[in-house]
């Protein structure tokens, strides 16, 4: 399995998720944003980090990157595509992810263990975790208030597009377990096509037991699947 | 424009510090050459207060690479992989501007590391406010914090340890101390010593603005009421632009091409170009029209003192540069050649082809003041507290005030404003006694803290100065490490002050007691005077930033109990010392009495014992006791765990405030299986070292029978209280 992870200036997660990538066997490259063309690939993973410092607003300029037309004319075309933290941010500025992501609901960048849950495992990004898995997964944002329309979210739920809602360890969704403020409680979506997923949550942080667990693995390892 | 006595003193510069000058030009300087006089004598950069006294620290030793003097010191760690680190205070920005004061310090600390060829892999940071009612105590710290975390996060540092402190003494002025740890291959360590004459010098990085000009005078001078008009020297981060000057840094040192490489840090161009030609006894010609500028009409002056953030001087090797170009090109950073290295030994400052300004590198680097200020030994009082005549309280209360104050509150509201796992090689991280990150690719790791007790350091400055290196060094040793060496940011107030010297030159000796007792040498630092305001100065706070090496990396040791039912054992003997205690300043806002003794002798073996017990793994759990006594780490202990324990009464100390609450040094806790009991007493009695079982875990409760019974919950929410609210 091919994979290739972008490089904006300003990534700063991009090493991270390239070692979780090679680690469960993708043959990954990086590419750097002034490239015009894709290799060939099966994955392409927008990384986290602040791309183009984050200036105007999180993800606008990487948005309108020369690289990202290749993202999009890929994702089009049914290429998997994974967008976490920035990487998320980024795929709502392209359109490829409705929604957007606005200011965490405390105003303030925060960085803890958090739990999710699996709300859709019959997809290629999460075939291999069971139903409702809950894991405990990292977060570190400050832009990660997901929010919709009423049209989006009542066809993210009809459709089953939403991929994980933040919850406390035993499951449950309310305003407690919601670290960020997020439209109910969502933490990660797909596009309507199911080959896009944004997620705010680091699954490349949580695939090595010496600093944390492994509960990020199993996304990575449904893609092989 | 003659020069008066007016703008001598606003250039922070004596009348006889200028008369100085004069001899050395043999002539009057321009206002140019009186600024550069001015960015390179002042205390900041100078050390002309604390020169004489530093050198006395010792700084070598088998690990070391290279002591003070350089961008940051380094450290061998074996399997030529090194370790580059460095703390530097930013205290008197970020009390007028917090969020960019804060910020630019954790840039130029960041830099000092990369600089060195290192990939910067850890931040720490040692902050201390005023008393949290103080009016301006919030505004500030929620600056501080942002800007700290605003910078490391971006950049994708992880943010990985610190302190958070409040006392009255920082109501006026703050301290931000910023600590970062890079990375490199032993082979692959970058100097800023010139060598060679006519090779180029390349300007790298941001622009040049009007920022920050006289910024580090400004760290020079106390503060009075119109500190606010400084506003304008603080300067501005950007750490998007930082990410950008580090990647294209480190791409450009995987060959051979760079000769010499220094940041623009304090006193920018100047104090950078002046270093390079210094260490390198040769001259530098800059051709200023070619600097790039932000802003229109720059003059030479602006130019050279602006403290713009983000920008690199470059000496580079012949026929290096088209190549070194096309990698700043990549990363959208100006590269532009500003000048060359001269063997005329002077500073030559042309502006379209004129020369501005010209001045001998040694009249601004050896030969700028040093001074041996008059000091003042330490006035002890040795007043004994009656704790007889004390209010009675019982020992639950007292433990309460001490964990839902704002020094011992959970700060999990400040370090969750920090990415502490970016890189993901952050094994542990705040909370504990210290940091564990590992080296990218390898099994083996370094761990990392930082520390101050500036009560102990004011009311007997030689004792303070030695526990802190003792604190630093338990830290590092509860999570397994070797204690390698330290870095130190010394804080202090207004030096021309005698009691003030005094204090200064008193916790220097008590530093360098410490770490030559115990092999723990300074490889960096920073010395940040004029901690005051109208006269008033803060406590001596030195700050110390210790890193070890933890050689296989199996299983950390963290603080937090692991077992139900395992054997509780101090290693150490409690004294019971009351004064200067967190108990009386909780309790009864009694800030008396002398520190707790420091015996070099204990803390060594004491340390080392504790490392083969957990080289042999047989420990669960360990941390040190300091701040609080031993009620508080063992409450600690619980805090962060899944269990209680119960406390045994103590054989020998009837008191039991003195028991729990006394904060004797060369302690720890450690938790073992029972099984393991025999194995720790042989090791403990063979090396001589006093320790006791005070008790076990349990599930739940926190007790003593008879004398308190807290729960687990409760105890969490105790501590987690203050933060919340605030």
């Amino acid at each position: 399995m091919k994979s290739s992870v972008i490089v904006f200036p300003g990534s700063n997660c991009d090493r991270d998720v390239a070692v979780a990538l090679e680690k469960l066997q993708f043959k990954n490259q990086m590419i750097w944003h002034k490239e015009t063309e894709l290799p060939k690939s099966d994955l392409i993973v927008i990384p986290g980090g602040f791309s183009y410092g984050d200036y105007l607003r999180s993800g606008a300029i990487a948005g309108k990157s020369r690289i990202i037309d290749e993202v999009i004319k890929a994702a089009n075309s049914g290429c998997l595509v994974l967008g976490i933290c920035n990487g998320f941010q980024i795929l709502t500025e392209t359109g490829l992810l409705k929604g957007t992501l606005l200011r965490n609901k405390n105003l303030k960048f925060i960085n803890k263990d958090v739990h999710i849950q699996v709300q859709n495992n019959k997809t290629k990004f999460s075939n291999k975790y069971k139903e409702n898995q809950v894991l405990k997964i990292n977060i570190a944002h400050n832009e990660g208030n997901y929010f919709t329309d009423a049209d989006h979210l009542k066809e993210m739920k009809d459709e089953d597009l939403i991929a994980f809602k933040y919850c406390d360890e035993n499951g449950i969704k309310n305003l407690n377990s919601n670290p960020n403020g997020s439209l109910d409680n969502i933490a990660g979506i797909f596009n309507s096509q199911k080959n896009i997923l944004g997620m705010m949550p680091h699954p490349e942080r949580m695939v090595d037991e010496m600093i944390s667990n492994q509960d990020g693995v199993n996304l990575f390892s449904s893609l092989i699947n | 424009m003659k020069i008066t006595n007016k703008i001598i003193e606003n250039h922070g510069l004596k009348l006889d510090e200028y008369e100085n000058i004069k001899k050395l030009l043999k002539r009057e300087p321009n206002f140019l050459e009186l600024g550069i006089f001015s960015a390179m004598w002042n205390e900041h950069c100078s050390y002309k207060s604390s020169r004489i006294h530093l050198k006395k620290l010792p700084t070598k030793g088998k690990h070391v690479i290279q002591g003070p003097g350089e961008n940051a010191g380094v450290i061998d760690i074996g399997d030529n992989d090194a370790i580059v680190f460095k703390i530097e205070s930013h205290n008197h920005p970020s009390y007028i501007e917090p969020y960019q004061g804060a910020a630019t310090g954790v840039g130029g600390i960041l830099r000092d590391v990369f600089t060195m060829g290192a990939r910067p892999i850890a931040l720490l940071n040692s902050i201390h406010f005023g008393s949290p009612d103080h009016v301006k105590t919030k505004s500030l710290l929620n600056g501080v914090v942002s800007g700290i975390g605003g910078y490391g996060n971006c950049i994708g540092i992880p943010t990985v340890a610190g302190e958070t402190k409040f006392d009255e003494t920082y109501n006026e002025n703050i301290l931000v101390n910023a600590m970062a740890v890079g990375h490199v291959k032993k082979d692959k360590i970058f100097y800023s010593k010139a060598k060679g004459i006519n090779k180029p010098v390349v300007y790298v990085g941001s622009k040049t603005g009007r920022d920050g000009i006289h910024g580090a005078s400004m760290a020079s001078a106390e503060f009075d009421e119109n500190s606010e008009e400084k506003k304008p020297t603080v300067q501005v981060g950007d750490p998007f632009t930082e990410k950008l000057l580090m990647e294209a840094c480190l791409e450009l040192m995987k060959d051979n091409s760079i000769i010499s490489i220094q940041d623009m840090g304090a006193a920018g161009l100047t104090s950078s170009s002046v270093e390079m030609a210094s260490k390198g006894e040769l001259g530098i010609e800059l051709e200023l029209d070619k600097v790039p500028c932000r802003e229109e009409n720059m003059t030479p002056y602006e130019m050279m003192l602006s403290e713009s953030q983000e920008r690199m001087l470059i000496i580079l090797e012949d026929g290096k540069e088209k190549a070194a170009k096309k990698i700043f090109d990549k990363w959208d950073l100006d590269f532009v050649i500003i000048g060359k290295t001269t063997n005329t030994n002077n500073l030559t400052l042309k502006f379209n082809n004129i020369v501005q300004g010209e001045i001998p590198i040694e009249a601004l680097a050896s030969k700028a003041p040093i001074y041996n200020r008059k000091w003042l030994k330490k006035n002890i009082k040795k007043n004994e507290i009656n704790f007889k005549s004390l209010k009675k309280i019982k020992i639950e209360e007292a433990l309460i005030k001490i964990l839902s104050s704002p020094n011992h509150s959970n700060k999990s509201w400040v370090t969750n404003q920090y990415d502490q796992n970016v890189m993901c090689d952050t094994v542990q991280k705040s909370g504990s006694d210290a940091a564990i990150i590992r080296i990218h690719n390898k099994d083996k790791a370094i761990a990392v803290s930082v520390d101050s007790s500036a009560n102990y350091c004011k009311s007997h400055p030689i004792t303070g100065g030695k526990q802190i290196v003792c604190e630093n060094w338990r830290n590092l040793i509860t999570t397994g490490a070797t204690p390698l060496a330290i870095t130190n940011c010394l804080n202090f107030g207004n030096p021309e002050n005698e009691e003030i010297m005094g204090e200064f030159k008193e916790c220097l000796e008590g530093i360098k007691e410490a770490c030559e007792f115990l092999n723990y040498p300074v490889v960096s630092g920073n010395v940040s005077f004029y901690n005051g305001t109208n006269k008033k100065n803060i406590y001596p706070t030195p700050v110390i930033g210790g890193v070890g090496l933890i050689k296989k990396l199996s299983k950390p040791i963290s603080h937090n109990f692991k077992k139900n039912e395992s054997d509780i054992i101090l290693i150490g003997k409690t004294f019971g010392h009351l004064g200067q205690s967190c108990f009386l300043k909780e309790n009864y806002s009694i800030n008396e009495g002398m520190p707790p003794e420091v015996n070099l002798l204990n803390e060594k073996n004491n340390g080392e014992s504790l490392l083969k017990l957990i080289d042999k793994n047989l420990i669960l759990s360990a941390h040190d006791v300091s701040s609080g006594g031993l009620i508080t780490a063992l409450s600690e202990m619980a805090i962060s765990s899944e269990y209680g324990a119960k406390i045994l009464k103590p054989k020998k100390l009837t008191n039991l405030f003195e028991y729990f609450f006394g904060e004797d040094q060369a302690r720890y806790i450690i938790e073992i299986e029972k099984h393991n009991m025999s194995k720790v007493e042989n090791i403990l009695k063979n090396g001589n070292i006093y320790f006791e079982k005070i008790g076990y875990t349990q599930q739940d409760h926190f007790e003593m029978d008879g004398e308190f019974k807290i729960s687990r919950k409760d105890l969490f929410e105790i501590n987690d209280k203050w933060y919340n609210k605030f």
